[in-house]
């Protein structure tokens, strides 16, 4: 078994066995932390296929800024998982029955699955891995074949998503957003503006009379 | 030196597996025990900078001028008993400063020290250390939360706003270099800041503004003062680090000052020219490694002491400033930078000029 070999069958244990644990695990801070586990292992198998910017694209957003997030959330909330939990029973048909239809709908998806030519194409030609994208200097990296993609055939698709995400996060502030009156606010402009004759005031006090 | 890394960096391909793990361990062997013994003297350092500016002697004790201090303080750490809070989580509890400390240190498997003396010359080596320096957060939430106690929760909630906050602005400042550069690669980002003239065609110069945000985010980003909001001892005792003791308090101290040092070596990388002399085409540019060295160092004593010299922000100026000051300034020199290289290729030509 080669070395890469080794580090696929590695990344892909670790990716099914945390996301196994994320569903299974009783507490909401271990289901978070193998999320995790599963994010990284998945960052893993794309380094393996030499897709080095996605997989540091994956690390970067996922786990540096979602699941941190996810994480805060969790810690914040008290979910008590015995009470969640009592009315299980009551809803599991009707989960078995989505479980169900949706492994059905898989397996004819994957009964009905031609591979392309271009795809029997490429299996003929192995992707590149990263030790040998290195090695290439001329050719174009990651980055660039993505930006020359991106930019050019799928650039609508790319403006659409990011106005779709634009409104989203307009959406979420409009929602959130409350004025309230009533309440003494800083304006640090104004601050750093004041002066010392402005704020303070001397005078001259005569002895035992006082202001 | 040189001959010595290419050989220990030589990996045989027909070798196999030991012909492949056996120089890796070797090279990271090479720099952490570099990089552990470097950080005892910068703590020192750090210790001697501030107690100077505040006209104390520092430690001077233990050794000659007090320099084993850090040794003295580190076993003294390890030798103590280890305390472990009976409502604590302890599994997370353990791996939380363990986290810390190991993600501090992997971020120098890419940093390049000198021409070619580098662990893993990778494409996206840039991306690799903002990964690395975003995931720096889960030890501290983990340990503040692991602790089960009030004040380290309270301070790794802070921290993680904070450290959240500060790598956007971290984020958008490392695009604008990166559109100078036209590379990933940090080697490539090193060499693009040589074409001749010396430290006049380091970044720092053509993106002032930049470095001086990435500069203030990194002290945020590595919670020193004036941004220790997460430790700020006179409310929070020493926030989420109260309830550690021992090697694990050791673990999380060793990790936040790696930190520190690995943000001075992206600083060096970004804006200093890497490991270039200030004056090009002199036998100084021989010397790499001690030029690496040197600005790291000079850096950290920046780090020192604006430690020293600056007095606490409050928790909303520090929030102020990220999101209301430095995200939209970052913003515009994106736009900026990369609207003067389109309008004037001369200029893109001029920056772009170290790929020819």
């Amino acid at each position: 078994m080669s070395f890469a070999a080794f580090s696929f069958y590695l990344f892909s244990a670790v990716v099914i066995a945390s996301a196994v644990m994320v569903i299974s695990s009783r507490n909401p801070i271990y289901s978070v932390m193998f999320l995790i586990a599963a994010f990284i292992g998945a960052a893993g198998l794309f380094i393996l296929m030499g897709a080095e910017y996605l997989a540091m694209l994956l690390i970067v957003v996922y786990v540096g800024a979602v699941a941190v997030l996810f994480l805060f959330v969790v810690m914040m909330l008290d979910v008590d998982f015995v009470e969640l939990s009592q009315g299980f029973g009551q809803y599991a048909p009707i989960g078995g029955a989505i479980a169900v239809v949706i492994i059905v709908e898989l397996v004819f998806v994957v009964a009905a699955w031609t591979f392309p030519a271009e795809a029997e194409l490429a299996r003929a030609h192995p992707i590149p891995t990263a030790g040998q994208v290195v090695a290439d200097p001329n050719g174009p990296n990651n980055i660039e074949s993505l930006g020359l993609i991106l930019y050019t055939e799928y650039v609508h698709y790319f403006q659409i998503a990011g106005l779709i995400l634009l409104v989203a996060m307009i959406g979420a502030i409009v929602l959130t957003f409350r004025t309230r009156d009533g309440i003494r606010k800083q304006d640090p402009a104004d601050q750093v503006a004041r002066r010392r004759e402005a704020a303070v005031e001397l005078k001259k006090v005569k002895t035992g009379q006082g202001i | 030196m040189n001959e010595l890394w290419t050989y220990v960096s030589s990996r045989p391909t027909d070798a196999g597996w030991l012909g492949w793990l056996i120089p890796t361990t070797l090279q990271a062997l090479a720099v952490l025990l570099t990089l552990l013994v470097a950080q005892a003297f910068l703590m020192y350092f750090d210790r001697k900078v501030w107690a100077a500016v505040q006209m104390r002697k520092g430690p001077n004790v233990v050794g000659p001028f007090g320099l084993l201090q850090s040794f003295a303080d580190l076993f003294k750490f390890v030798f103590k008993e280890m305390i472990i809070p009976a409502g604590a989580n302890k599994p997370l509890f353990i791996i939380a400063p363990i986290l810390t400390f190991v993600l501090a240190l992997v971020g120098w498997a890419v940093i390049p020290v000198g021409p070619g003396m580098v662990g893993a010359d990778i494409n996206v080596g840039i991306l690799y250390l903002f990964a690395i320096s975003s995931l720096g957060v889960y030890g501290i939430i983990i340990g503040g939360w692991a602790s089960n106690s009030k004040y380290p929760f309270l301070g790794s909630l802070r921290s993680a706003a904070q450290m959240v906050s500060y790598e956007v602005s971290i984020g958008f400042v490392i695009i604008t270099v990166l559109l100078l550069v036209g590379s990933l690669n940090l080697t490539d980002i090193v060499e693009s800041q040589s074409r001749g003239s010396g430290m006049l065609n380091w970044h720092f110069i053509p993106l002032f503004p930049m470095f001086v945000v990435f500069f203030i985010s990194a002290l945020a980003e590595t919670n020193r003062p004036p941004f220790d909001l997460p430790e700020a001892e006179s409310e929070l005792v020493a926030g989420y680090q109260v309830e550690y003791s021992s090697t694990l308090f050791l673990m999380f101290m060793i990790g936040e000052l790696a930190n520190i040092v690995l943000m001075c070596a992206m600083l060096t990388l970004l804006f200093f020219g890497g490991w270039h002399a200030p004056i090009s085409g002199t036998p100084l540019d021989n010397l790499p490694v001690f030029w690496f060295g040197l600005k790291i160092v000079f850096f950290f004593f920046m780090f020192a002491m604006v430690k020293a010299i600056v007095p606490r922000y409050r928790y909303d100026q520090l929030m102020r400033i990220g999101w209301k000051i430095f995200l939209p300034l970052s913003l515009v020199w994106v736009v900026l930078v990369s609207g003067t290289l389109l309008a004037f290729p001369d200029i893109a030509d001029h920056f772009h000029s170290w790929r020819s």
